[in-house]
């Protein structure tokens, strides 16, 4: 088999592991991570030590060890404790921790962005904690945090491919089998690099809409 | 709206004694013995004050004389030390544990417009005005616009109700803000140096939108520099140096005629710079 019919066999397959697994994994990863990155993020300026010490801890301990390592204790580990994952579950709550890690630097960066005289004027008009954030403060933040966040996804679809180390069959892992028994790596890596780029692609352009969204009450 | 039409702002214009003689009821605020220590600094040292209802008290002193700290106590966006202030019918002492009830209820007497406005940038001018009483208040949004729009036209900024905050200029934005603090029918509108940050040809609309409120006998505590606005607007003056009252009375009598050395200092420096 030449390599030119191989990559155009390789398409569909890998395509399906990407439309499959991939996004999938990534979205959801994202989509969680962001509700635990914002809950340890309203933790860490909790003015109770002992909240923003958890909170602090577990940005430290995410920060500080390999996401693959996070990877493999949760796949690996865990069932040393008696918790048993399968492949697919491990990884989104794997890379659901990363992304709360580092996502809760984000939005508490984002969230004291955000002028103090903002809390005071909705104070005055009777606004209390929650309704604060929801309406006043995090709107504005999320104007902030766009970028990076949008750094945090985009690092996460590739992140996603360390799932092949723990028997998920993303996108890389697809790629890996079927380069193996005919040693055409450069062809089968080649066509994974495309689609994890063309991924990337379209959300870069997605965050380039969002941010023009966010810009439509601010003087340019 | 707080309307009071026994009392006129423009003919009466009572020293403190006067007012409790001349208001069968009590004043609208009252403020005994109010401290408040920043660190090492002690901000205020015992402040004691009423403010009758449908009256305009205006607060002046120097930078750093307390005199914010003052007006964000009855908003009670600071905790005062000890002392105890009572708006309406809702009392705090500060001597004991407050709770988070008691502030809100406190703070819902005052509307507060801000030196730099803080109006809610994302929001258009009519959210922004609507944001308390829907958001908190939860009136039926339509009610809610039909009052702020009233609101805005009394400002004169109904055709900018669609807009955002930063499509106006500096006293339209300080005007919106008014309104904003308006809309939540409140007793009682502290302002916080509202033309302060203003280029000085926007300040007069923002001047004129407030007489405009002190003549439709809203209650209104004002801290300025605006020697004009006191002298033509206010009941009360109230000159406030180091973290006391030195001086009270009519305007006449605290800024024509001050009897201590620092406000005859201060109030120099104010109307001749040079």
């Amino acid at each position: 088999m030449n390599g030119q019919n191989l990559i155009l066999d390789s398409l569909w397959p890998l395509l399906q592991a990407t439309l499959t697994l991939t996004i999938p994994l990534t979205l959801i990863s994202f989509v969680l991570g962001l509700a635990v990155a914002l809950a340890v993020a309203l933790m860490r300026l909790s003015s109770v030590p002992l909240v923003s010490g958890v909170a602090r801890s577990f940005v430290s301990i995410i920060r500080g060890t390999p996401l693959l390592l996070q990877l493999f204790i949760i796949y690996y580990g865990l069932p040393a404790l008696g918790l048993t994952f399968d492949p697919f579950p491990a990884a989104i709550l794997a890379f659901t921790l990363n992304v709360g890690g580092y996502g809760a630097e984000v939005i508490r960066s984002s969230i004291l962005s955000v002028p103090k005289g903002q809390w005071e004027a909705a104070s005055t008009v009777g606004m209390p904690y929650v309704t604060t954030l929801r309406r006043v403060v995090l709107p504005q933040a999320t104007r902030t945090a766009i970028p990076p966040l949008s750094n945090t996804l985009i690092s996460l679809v590739k992140d996603t491919s360390l799932a092949s180390t723990i028997q998920v069959t993303e996108l890389l892992r697809v790629a890996q089998e079927a380069a193996a028994p005919t040693y055409q790596f450069f062809a089968l890596y080649g066509v994974a690099a495309a689609y994890y780029w063309v991924v990337c692609l379209v959300l870069s352009f997605g965050q380039t809409r969002l941010e023009e969204r966010q810009n439509r009450y601010v003087a340019i | 709206m707080t309307q009071t039409p026994g009392t006129s702002t423009t003919t009466s214009a009572p020293s403190l004694s006067q007012a409790e003689d001349a208001t069968p009821g009590r004043p609208l605020v009252s403020v005994r013995g109010l401290t408040k220590t920043f660190g090492d600094h002690r901000v205020l040292k015992s402040i004691d004050f009423e403010v009758p209802v449908g009256t305009v008290t205006v607060l002046i002193g120097p930078s750093g004389s307390g005199k914010t700290t003052v007006l964000r106590s009855l908003n009670v966006l600071e905790t005062p030390d000890t002392g105890v202030i009572r708006i309406g019918d809702v009392e705090a002492d500060f001597s004991t544990a407050v709770t988070k009830r008691q502030k809100k209820a406190l703070r819902a007497q005052s509307g507060m417009v801000f030196q730099a406005h803080n109006l809610f940038p994302h929001m258009k001018v009519l959210q922004n005005v609507t944001a308390g009483p829907i958001l908190v208040q939860h009136r039926k949004q339509a009610d809610a616009n039909s009052d702020a729009m009233q609101l805005l036209r009394i400002v004169g900024l109904a055709e900018k109700a669609d807009q955002y905050p930063y499509q106006l200029s500096g006293g339209q934005q300080q005007r919106v803000g008014i309104a904003r603090a308006l809309a939540i029918k409140p007793h009682l509108i502290l302002f916080d140096e509202p033309t302060s940050s203003l280029d000085p040809e926007l300040v007069g609309e923002v001047l004129e939108a407030m007489k405009g409120l002190a003549a439709q006998g809203w209650t209104m505590v004002v801290v300025t520099h605006e020697i004009r606005f006191a002298q033509q607007v206010a009941d009360q003056v109230l000159f406030m140096d180091d973290g006391i009252i030195v001086e009270r009375g009519t305007p006449a009598q605290v800024l024509t005629a001050p009897s201590s050395q620092r406000a005859r200092q201060f109030l120099r420096r104010l109307l001749d710079p040079l």
